[in-house]
């Protein structure tokens, strides 16, 4: 497809690689702020490829890794309702709460449906006028724009049967609470590109000017990720801590107006849990007030319900880049996608499930093989 | 979640007042809102979320890093051709 696969030629990544390789005189660690980045770097090894003294850590970007149990479960309740078809992006619906997941309460009998686009949730609210057609509008800033469309079309359709329960999250909130823990290791941020396309840089420069690290806003396919090492690498080098776009062949500085207009007409920003994480002051939008007549937490009475996280996972430490998932025993062992026990294995974009979908966990098995020579080892060295 | 395709825009149509288009992703077509890209016309490719399309993409700006690629390529040469 054109746009993509000239993004995954082999040799072209190797010359990049090369590039890097020639900038470095020193080490340095970069986060990839997004969970999309993550599972693409994970997925074509380009962590493997970049020279040894450059460390990949993986950032808090993935929003249905943070959305806190107790939203799952809250999501839960509505959506046991008999009056209730409960509608979400698929891949929140596999994220086990502490009563188990959407789709095995879709399997019992509740009306569950996957969307597309959170339209097809208003649509379904107007064709089903006898039923609550509730929305799970999670993400970050890239799905916030989709997410206060539909709210303000149901509105102007005058659909009653419409709610939405919010769970939105803000990237520059988290990476700065990244940047402000005092473990922090990370120097430079390859920044997330299709938030960008929505909010435009200026937030990022901010953090830029103000933590003295450059943050490179890069796209998603191995030459994208690669380019964006590279200048983030080169700004490294040369001391110089601003904002870039790499992927400017979807990014504009301003962002887009339409979109930001949308946002601020619907949402408003709030302070959010998240998982692994905690309460992060201002890193949320909730429903602006001329809009919480489509609040199914008020709607349905479940803002109470409050659940506790499992005690053993490290997601929290993985989440702020302090650590990655082989650092953790239960790795592969007592947590896999199929029975996580925290954010960072719910969702193919957490690093947990992307080590595991590439076989990383097999790496850190001892086949058999020199445990010196092994990642584990290196990594732990470093 | 922050998965973004960019695709072919085909036809444009308006559904309830809000523009939406059809959008052509190698052959596989979705319905797409249109509302944030009022500059969008049939054939641009528009990067599309969920069934939103959030921007379009620039073809000078897509090539960039090609360009890069080849004038390394060029350094290479330079560099091999020298004794």
């Amino acid at each position: 497809m054109k746009y993509l696969d000239e993004y995954r030629d082999g040799a072209a990544a190797e010359r990049l690689v090369a590039a890097i390789a020639r900038t470095m005189t020193r080490p340095w660690t970069i986060m990839e702020v997004c969970g999309g980045q993550t599972h693409a770097i994970v997925k074509y090894g380009i962590d493997r490829l970049l020279p040894r003294d450059l460390e990949l850590v993986h950032g808090p970007g993935c929003p249905v890794c943070v959305t806190p149990l107790a939203t799952i479960d809250r999501a839960h309740a509505i959506a046991s309702r008999p009056e209730v078809v409960f509608c979400s992006f698929g891949d929140m619906l596999r994220v086990p709460g502490s009563r188990g997941d959407l789709l095995q309460l879709k399997s019992r009998g509740g009306d569950v449906r996957v969307v597309y686009s959170p339209l097809d949730a208003v649509n379904l609210a107007a064709s089903n006028p006898a039923r609550e057609v509730v929305f799970f509008a999670i993400g970050f800033e890239t799905t916030a724009p989709a997410n206060a469309t539909a709210i303000w079309t149901a509105r102007r359709r005058g659909l009653t049967n419409f709610s939405v329960l919010v769970a939105h999250v803000l990237v520059p909130p988290a990476m700065e609470a990244v940047l402000a823990a005092p473990e922090n290791r990370v120097q430079g941020f390859l920044g997330p590109g299709h938030v960008c396309t929505v909010v435009g840089c200026d937030d990022y420069a901010a953090i830029a000017r103000r933590r003295n690290v450059p943050i490179v806003i890069t796209g998603f396919e191995p030459l994208d990720l690669l380019d964006g090492v590279l200048r983030t690498v080169r700004r490294l080098e040369a001391g110089r801590a601003e904002v870039e776009i790499q992927y400017a062949r979807a990014v504009r500085a301003a962002g887009n107006r339409s979109s930001q207009a949308m946002i601020d007409e619907v949402f408003e920003v709030c302070d959010r849990n998240w998982r692994g994480v905690g309460l992060i002051p201002n890193s949320g939008y909730r429903l602006r007030a001329a809009y919480r007549d489509f609040d199914a937490e008020t709607r349905f009475d479940v803002a109470g319900i409050e659940t506790r996280e499992s005690s053993v996972c490290i997601s929290g430490e993985i989440l702020k880049g302090n650590k990655k998932p082989r650092d953790c025993p239960e790795f592969g062992r007592g947590c896999t996608p199929h029975n996580p026990l925290g954010a960072t294995m719910v969702s193919s974009e957490g690093a947990c499930a992307a080590y595991f979908a590439y076989g990383r966990h097999l790496d850190a098995m001892p086949i058999g093989v020199d445990a010196a020579s092994t990642d584990v080892a290196r990594e732990s060295v470093r | 979640m922050c998965l973004a395709v960019p695709g072919r825009l085909v036809e444009t149509y308006r559904e309830h007042d809000v523009p939406m288009g059809r959008v052509d992703f190698g052959g596989v077509f979705k319905r797409v809102c249109l509302l944030h890209v009022p500059e969008a016309v049939v054939d641009d490719y528009v990067l599309v979320h969920v069934g939103f399309a959030l921007s379009t993409i620039d073809e000078d700006e897509a090539r960039r890093v090609f360009a890069y690629l080849e004038e390394m390529n060029r350094l290479d040469e330079l560099e091999a051709g020298s004794p």
